[in-house]
């Protein structure tokens, strides 16, 4: 297995957690597609990790921290969906547009 | 602060001074010569200044409105005034401080303090009369809008005074009599609101800058030849009739520093500003006509004595005659003014004057001791005379003695005491000008026995005062104290701090002749001594009266007496009216004051005003005036300018910023959306256009 084949899949899932931000009406899907982003980052930092062969393992470490970060993100991005839900009856991004200028 | 410690190390004792140890040990005097009683004498002078100024910044609010603060300064001269008399009087005081303030090429400038018989004797006058003064001017100022000013003035007179006998150099000298100068001007001008009023204090200040002018001359003259401005260096030459620069212009010194004595002692041709000085408070009027002010110019001739006296005919023996003549002129010609005038106050005026010109004729013959004895003795029976003259203007409201008249039963105390000072000026024995007035006519008649031939004329004069003064005081008492009352206002007895002050100088108008009556006790004679054991021409203590004289006066001035009351004192009430009738012929002369301050102001002061008004007019016109207008057009012309800048420039600046902030802001609002996955994109293409920079270059 080569370095680019890792490289290759992390691009595919980034390119898709992309798609499905930019393209995503329901803010829950938004949200789950920033955690497919955050997992192709997460493969690039193990494969490199390896690859690199690096003695303190930065790589892997970072990950772990990214996980941990996700996790709590997708804690507070849940809690203030719902809020909004409750309060507008929608969780449609298009409608929530109150920040424009 | 070791602004003392400063001070003390630096005090030069007269005795110490190498070749005056040997003559102050000769001095008639011997005695105190260093010790803090006298080394801190220069308190004296700074206290009643010191008050002056805390009195104009914190008077207001400090207890009595001032008064207090000044009662205060001059009852610690007073206190220490009469403690350094008496230890003068037991033990001789010879003490000279001295400070040095700067110096400058060879010229020395210091601060100092005598202590000696002279100063003394001032100090204890200043601080004795002032001290009653004040006390009586509470009361008789009471309501005055400017009470607190008032005594600030008060204090600043009589600081000035102190100044100006405690100096022991010319400089501080000029220092203490332009301070004196001054504060008379203020007090003399009280009542500014008077246009009188401000013209007596104009009057009186033009008239001293005159003398000044003198003064300053001689001062300059003496000094500059002597190379110090110290009294005792100028002494020092003279006692040892060094010929040199200062025998030299002897003369001229000796009579510019005349001249400026002649101003403040108000001698004929410069008095006319004593009789306007009237128009200041009665208080004033009794310190200036008593301790302060007209006493300085006799003080200066008694301080610089040796010089006049002359021992070895090198210096200003000359002079002496002119001020001979120029006492027995004054004392004769002004005792005249005294008869004729309404003005209760003027009349004591003119008779100070006239007494001014005895003191200054007994100079001028030599008599040191007799001269200042005069001095000492006027200023209590003139500080009560006018201390009572006060009292029954302020219960008559009003000064001419025509609204007066049978006072002496309405104001008994006030009338007693009145008594006593006209029988004390009149010289009635055992009252205390008696003694004085004595001493100096007969000091006169011994000047003109030893060779000063004009002091026999003299003589003669001072024997016609004599009258004169009995005459116009006994007028003066007539027709205020006797007949029937014509005023409006109810009179009654002042109140006890105005009765108490008169009371007391009441004591000293009689007992302070006691201390020099020859061939019984004569201790005045080494009282007022300096340090130079000088017996003048005049000076000469004789052994016993001069009984001829005794007689010749006491006749004069009860035969004066008794003429005065048939003309006056029968029948007081109708008489101020047909003074015209009594003295036919010089009457208008006598009213229009000889024609002298017409003169002047003919002769003087018109042709000096009248086209020094028309300079000045002439220079407000066309030079202040197109100043001023010239810098109201530049105002405007700037204003413009600063008003063109304004709206042209800045505002247009300001209005360009504004409009660029809110058309970028339209712009920019497009991109604001509010649609969050077209934010997200946006970043993305950001971050995208990014790494390809990065990875192109």
């Amino acid at each position: 297995m080569t370095i680019t084949q890792f490289v290759l899949v992390a691009t595919a899932l980034f390119s898709l957690g992309l798609y499905g931000v930019i393209t995503r009406r329901n803010a829950v899907l938004v949200l789950a597609s920033v955690e497919l982003m955050l997992a192709a980052v997460n493969l690039n930092m193990v494969s490199f990790d390896t690859y690199l062969q690096d003695q303190l393992h930065a790589g892997q470490m970072m990950s772990l921290f990214i996980i941990a970060l996700a996790a709590a993100e997708v804690g507070i991005g849940i809690a203030i969906i719902l809020m909004i839900y409750r309060n507008l009856h929608t969780a449609d991004v298009d409608e929530l547009n109150r920040m424009k200028g | 602060m070791n602004l003392l410690a400063t001070i003390i190390p630096q005090i030069i004792l007269a005795t110490e001074e190498g070749g005056h140890a040997e003559e102050a040990a000769h001095a008639i005097v011997p005695g105190i010569t260093s010790g803090a009683l006298v080394e801190w004498a220069w308190l004296i002078p700074v206290v009643p200044l010191v008050a002056a100024f805390l009195i104009v910044f914190f008077g207001r609010k400090s207890p009595f409105k001032g008064w207090l603060m000044a009662e205060l300064s001059i009852g610690f001269v007073a206190v220490y005034g009469t403690v350094l008399f008496v230890l003068n009087a037991t033990q001789g005081i010879v003490y000279e401080g001295q400070v040095e303030i700067a110096r400058i090429g060879e010229l020395t400038l210091e601060w100092g303090w005598m202590v000696d018989g002279l100063s003394i004797m001032m100090y204890f006058l200043v601080g004795v009369v002032g001290l009653l003064v004040f006390t009586y001017a509470k009361s008789y100022m009471h309501g005055d809008i400017r009470f607190t000013w008032f005594f600030a003035s008060f204090s600043l007179f009589a600081g000035g005074m102190l100044v100006l006998v405690a100096s022991p150099n010319m400089i501080q000298l000029i220092v203490g009599w332009e301070l004196v100068g001054v504060a008379s001007y203020l007090l003399i001008g009280h009542y500014w609101e008077d246009l009188t009023n401000v013209d007596a204090a104009n009057t009186a200040f033009m008239v001293n800058k005159v003398a000044d002018a003198g003064l300053f001359l001689g001062v300059i003259i003496m000094a500059v030849s002597v190379g110090s401005f110290r009294f005792n260096d100028v002494i020092d030459v003279v006692v040892h009739g060094e010929e040199g620069a200062l025998s030299q212009y002897a003369f001229w010194a000796g009579l510019l520093i005349f001249i400026g004595a002649m101003g403040k002692s108000a001698q004929f041709p410069l008095h006319i500003w004593l009789p306007d000085a009237m128009a200041g408070p009665t208080p004033v009027s009794a310190l200036m006509h008593a301790a302060t002010m007209v006493t300085a110019g006799v003080y200066l001739l008694g301080r610089l004595f040796p010089f006049y006296i002359d021992p070895s005919g090198l210096f200003g023996g000359d002079v002496r005659n002119i001020i001979i003549v120029i006492g027995g002129i004054t004392l004769f010609l002004m005792g005249f003014l005294a008869v004729v005038q309404d003005d209760l106050k003027k009349v004591l005026a003119y008779s100070t004057v006239s007494q001014l010109g005895y003191m200054v004729a007994a100079m001028g013959a030599g008599a040191y001791t007799a001269g200042l004895f005069h001095l000492f003795t006027h200023a209590f029976f003139k500080a009560l005379l006018f201390l009572a003259a006060g009292s029954i203007i302020h219960a008559v409201h009003s000064n001419n003695m025509v609204d007066m008249g049978g006072l002496r039963k309405k104001m008994p105390i006030t009338f007693w005491t009145f008594v006593m000072g006209t029988l004390a000026l009149v010289g009635i024995f055992p009252f205390a000008g008696f003694f004085s007035k004595d001493e100096i006519l007969a000091s006169i008649r011994y000047a003109g026995e030893s060779g000063q031939e004009v002091a026999n004329l003299i003589l003669f004069l001072g024997i016609a005062g004599a009258f004169l003064t009995a005459f116009y005081m006994m007028r003066l008492v007539a027709l205020t104290f006797f007949g029937t009352y014509k005023g409006h206002a109810k009179p009654h007895e002042s109140p006890k701090m105005m009765v108490y002050p008169m009371i007391g100088l009441a004591f000293f108008a009689l007992t302070a002749g006691w201390v020099n009556i020859p061939g019984v006790y004569t201790g005045f004679t080494t009282w007022v001594a300096t340090r130079e054991p000088l017996t003048g021409m005049g000076d000469h203590h004789s052994e016993s009266f001069d009984w001829t004289l005794v007689a010749i006066t006491s006749a004069v001035v009860a035969t004066s007496l008794v003429i005065a009351w048939l003309l006056y004192g029968k029948d007081a009430d109708t008489q101020s009216e047909r003074d015209r009738f009594r003295i036919p012929g010089l009457w208008p002369l006598f009213q229009n004051l000889y024609y002298i301050p017409s003169f002047y102001m003919r002769a003087i002061v018109r042709p000096i005003m009248g086209p020094m008004a028309n300079a000045v007019l002439w220079f407000d016109m066309h030079v202040i005036d197109a100043v001023v207008n010239g810098v109201g057009a530049g105002s405007v012309v700037f204003a413009r300018v600063v008003r063109a800048t304004d709206e042209d420039v800045v505002d247009t600046v300001y209005n360009a910023t504004a409009a660029a902030t809110g058309a970028s802001g339209s712009v920019l609002r497009k991109a604001v959306s509010g649609r969050v996955q077209q934010y997200a994109a946006f970043s993305f293409i950001g971050v995208l256009v990014i790494v390809v920079l990065f990875i192109v270059f």
